[in-house]
């Protein structure tokens, strides 16, 4: 996305440059940042009020400032026990569809096979299925076959909607990789196997640590299909949206502004990293 | 030989991981959505097809919301997001990825996060209402929260991002010669958008549209958090037969239709466009 921005800028600026920018110009960029604070002030309302004096559970209007809910995290154990949930299950459905996606990324972008089309289907309509239908289609499946919802169906269910995001993210890495390289290092006495996990490996880490941060980004955040099939299991965005109707604790700002720094921060040095590799 | 099978293997686990959890449920849901029963004495299947039309008519007005507030969160999110697109990927200059990270900078939130705090912040004596209401400037009766307009809103707000980065990757691919020449051939501003800048970007609109116009339409989310009893929408219903009621049969019947009229309004929308392979566009 951000590999072909420098592309085109650089051929048009003798006409423009000379142009003194116009009320249009100015009105859209003005627009464009009216729009981003739009899209920016429930995150700032969020960070803000982890922060606010709060005597109420309900945390509705501002008292003073405190640092005192960001020692005071543990004070609902089962929204602890909730965050806990989460991470543990976007750790581990990161973990299985990173494995179970790079081999598809690889096979599809590598490879002619049979049976391609109706793998990408597949992946096409795991990406674009309304979130709904599939997690009323999953408990549909669980509650015929007698299956108890909890924490293992919600693993499962999360690696079912991740698995064609990494798969895709590694196809665009493997697509975009000279073929020539595996060869050379297999003229040069290479096992398949070391070839494979020596030369071609590297190469494609990038993606599939795309592929993963997205996965794990996806399980953590995900509501309709954790809803479907958690049964009693409680993550922290379900959580809240229990706790919405009694008021929502300061600690639910807190925790939900580390997890927003922590992603911000990846994003970041995700950026840096990526920027250094393309030198 | 080898060669032939590794594919095969690379493809499988994840492959039948698809086809396990992605196929095969939705034949169960079909098998369940015209069954008959309750939850206590068990469901049977009966092959009631009724389920379906009574569905349809005790939730008409259920689906006629969805599919509105679907289309008013997609058109505005269109308005708000083309422009802002346009302005990235034609005057951001060298700060394109800064202005891209504020666009995806709220995803770093929870999206039920995100919509509670959309609900603290329009609360009827809220931080943003309440000092309104003291200075005259709003009816002391004046509420924004259980309105059509806070769910709208909030779908808008919710999927806004997914709108404006395929068009941002559509107009950025536009070679700003292109434009040029346009104008060098004496098109106005306006003919030189219409004619050249636009129909290049529809790739990304179309895009754009079905990434947003789906999950809207189908979404229960803002309208319990943000709405109230008059805005409930398909999934909340479907949420409550399956969850609630634990009236299965009713949910997938439900869920099917809602799943028919979806892609069938996705296939006349491809077609009015043009568009000869919906999944390639949006695969892209």
């Amino acid at each position: 996305m951000t590999s072909a921005a420098a592309g085109p800028d650089a051929a048009a600026p003798p006409h423009r440059g000379r142009r003194r920018p116009r009320w249009g110009d100015r009105l859209l960029r003005a627009y464009t940042w009216l729009v981003l604070a739009w899209l920016l002030a429930p995150v700032a309302v969020m960070i803000a009020f982890g922060f606010n004096d709060t005597r109420s559970k309900s945390n509705v209007s501002w008292q003073g400032f405190t640092t005192r809910w960001w020692g005071r995290l543990g004070d609902y154990p089962d929204l602890t026990a909730a965050v806990v949930n989460s991470l543990e299950i976007a750790a581990i459905a990161t973990v299985v569809a990173t494995a179970l996606g790079t081999g598809m990324g690889v096979a599809l972008g590598r490879y002619r096979f049979r049976g391609q089309g109706g793998t990408d289907l597949m992946m096409f309509a795991a990406i674009s299925a309304p979130e709904i239908v599939m997690g009323a289609s999953l408990l549909s499946l669980f509650v015929s076959l007698g299956v108890p919802t909890g924490f293992g169906t919600i693993v499962l269910a999360h690696v079912l909607f991740s698995v064609s995001f990494v798969a895709v993210t590694v196809r665009a890495r493997v697509a975009g990789m000279d073929p020539a390289v595996e060869e050379a290092a297999r003229d040069l006495g290479a096992s398949a196997w070391a070839a494979f996990w020596r030369v071609t490996f590297p190469m494609i880490l990038p993606g599939v640590l795309a592929g993963a941060l997205l996965a794990f980004a996806l399980s953590i955040d995900d509501f309709v299909i954790t809803q479907f099939t958690g049964g009693a299991t409680v993550t922290f965005p379900l959580w809240i949206y229990g706790a919405v109707r009694i008021g929502v604790p300061p600690q639910v700002n807190v925790l939900g502004t580390i997890i927003f720094g922590i992603g911000v921060l990846v994003a970041v040095l995700n950026a840096v990293a990526g920027r250094r590799r393309r030198g | 030989m080898r060669r032939r099978i590794t594919p095969y293997l690379l493809v499988l686990p994840g492959g039948l991981w698809l086809l396990a959890f992605l196929v095969v449920p939705l034949v169960f849901m079909a098998s369940v959505s015209t069954q008959q029963g309750d939850v206590v004495t068990g469901f049977t299947q009966a092959f009631r097809l009724a389920n379906y039309t009574d569905a349809l008519v005790a939730y008409r007005t259920q689906f006629l919301r969805s599919a509105g507030y679907g289309l008013a969160g997609t058109g505005l999110a269109l308005l708000l997001g083309y422009p802002v697109a346009y302005w990235i990927a034609f005057r951001g200059g060298a700060h394109k990825s800064t202005y891209l990270l504020l666009v995806l900078l709220p995803f770093f939130v929870s999206f039920v996060l995100r919509t509670v705090a959309w609900r603290f912040l329009l609360a009827d004596d809220g931080i943003l209402l309440r000092p309104l209401k003291d200075a005259g400037l709003l009816p002391e009766g004046f509420h924004v929260l259980q309105t059509a307009a806070a769910v709208i809103g909030g779908l808008t707000y919710n999927y806004l991002p997914f709108m404006i980065l395929p068009i941002y990757v559509a107009l950025e691919r536009i070679d700003p010669r292109v434009v040029e020449a346009a104008r060098d051939l004496y098109a106005t501003g306006r003919a030189a958008f219409t004619r050249v800048v636009l129909p290049l970007s529809l790739p990304g609109v179309f895009a754009g549209v079905l990434m947003t116009c789906v999950p809207m339409t189908s979404d229960y989310v803002n309208a319990s958090i943000l709405g109230g009893p008059a805005n409930t929408m398909i999934g909340n219903i479907i949420q409550t037969q399956y969850l609630v009621n634990n009236d299965y049969p009713a949910g997938a019947a439900l869920s099917f239709i809602l799943m028919a009229a979806m892609l069938a309004g996705i296939f006349a929308y491809a077609r009015a466009l043009g568009t000869e392979n919906v999944l390639r566009v949006v695969a892209r």
